[in-house]
């Protein structure tokens, strides 16, 4: 059994799934990968399966908070040492899983690397509403953090163990990129970005809507200033 | 500020004992998602409910205009009628709330079931019930000889 987790949440990916599944296997072959389908009324868990990947089905659907902190239980109780995320819809490239782990055994050290589109300016660059949005939580979370945030929205990222085991117990739900960078944070955890090309998605459709984004916004805008307020979590050191 | 001119509004006292509530209120439920006893998801409508009728209570001229909009006679039954109105709102999103975890927890119970059965099927181990029915009988029945059949 490798030492590493990819974790592939997808939702109604069956155009794409499979695709991501035999490029995380070609790219990242010291990577098990699970695929957690978040309820897929399509063949997602089917495709995924005829390309190599094991999956975890969930009865219904979670929201992508759920969905991914299935995968961080499943590296916990598997004792993986690094977990990484990579969507189902194909907007991130297998190829550079590389580039995050490079990073996390670099220095300084670090407990989570996530991708980030916005550092080159390259490839999707997602739509001028979401952009805004995206750059409002920026602004808070390197005021709050101290650090440069420039993608906090950022599906794609590696997790040593200390990360895997804070996020097993505790991820936030709905829109969970944003809040998981403030409560890895206020556990003195540390995360950095790492500048990598994203696509647009290859099918499906984001689970973010343009009708429930005003409301996405305040309740994340909510979670991190409540969050200021929380208690540090005790997370066990890495076994 | 409206606290000098409450004769047109609120009388005073109620518009403080208003403020007060109302702002304890959204203390406690600031409070509530702090200790994570609440989600963010089912606490935006209880803020919205407190910051509006806090705003109402300190703002009673404001008040004065929403009641005489709707043909309210007294500005302290419009605060009431506000108030009301959330309560509708807010019952009405646990009743959708409920039947949805209604919804999903059947769904759970029978994926649940359907797993162990599968389980059962694919390892040969006895079903925990009919296990657990079997310690009872025994413990009820202790066995007469040594060389009771097992």
């Amino acid at each position: 059994m490798a030492r590493n987790l990819a974790i592939v949440p997808s939702y109604n990916e069956e155009a794409t799934v499979a695709a991501v599944v035999e490029r995380i296997r070609a790219e990242a072959p010291d990577f098990d990968v699970l695929v957690v389908d978040d309820g897929s009324t399509d063949e997602t868990t089917l495709r995924a399966r005829e390309a190599g990947a094991d999956v975890a089905r969930l009865p219904f659907n979670l929201g992508i908070g759920g969905t991914v902190q299935t995968g961080y239980r499943y590296a916990l109780a598997g004792g993986y040492e690094y977990a990484v995320q990579v969507d189902g819809d194909g907007q991130h490239d297998p190829a550079e899983i590389k580039k995050l782990v490079a990073r996390i055994h670099a220095d300084p050290p670090v407990e989570m690397v996530y991708g980030t589109r916005f550092a080159e300016g390259t490839g999707f660059q997602s739509t001028s509403a979401r952009r805004f949005g995206i750059r409002l939580f920026a602004l808070v979370l390197s005021a709050v953090t101290g650090s440069k945030v420039t993608d906090p929205t950022s599906g794609f990222r590696l997790c040593d163990r200390r990360a895997i085991a804070l996020f097993a117990d505790n991820y936030p739900i709905d829109y969970p990129e944003v809040e998981a960078i403030l409560l890895m944070h206020r556990n003195q955890l540390k995360s950095a970005e790492v500048p990598v090309v994203m696509h647009e998605r290859g099918g499906g459709s984001s689970s973010i809507t343009v009708l429930r984004s005003g409301y996405y916004m305040m309740k994340v805008l909510l979670a991190v200033f409540v969050g200021l307020f929380r208690k540090p979590i005790e997370v066990e050191a890495a076994a | 500020m409206a606290v000098l001119f409450a004769i047109q509004g609120l009388s005073s006292r109620l518009q403080l004992v208003s403020i007060i509530v109302t702002a304890a209120l959204l203390i406690f439920v600031f409070e509530l998602i702090r200790r994570r006893k609440l989600m963010e998801r089912y606490s935006l409508l209880w803020l919205l409910a407190a910051v509006v009728l806090l705003v109402l209570a300190i703002f009673d001229d404001l008040l004065a205009n929403f009641a005489s909009a709707v043909g309210i006679a007294t500005p302290s039954n419009a605060l009431f009628a506000a108030a009301i109105g959330f309560l509708i709102l807010l019952v009405l999103h646990f009743s959708t709330s409920i039947s949805r975890l209604t919804d999903e927890s059947k769904v759970l119970a029978q994926r649940l079931a359907l797993a162990e059965e599968r389980l059962h099927r694919l390892d040969g181990s006895p079903d925990e019930d009919a296990v657990e029915a079997e310690r009872r009988e025994l413990a009820a029945e202790p066995p007469l000889s040594e060389h009771h059949p097992s």
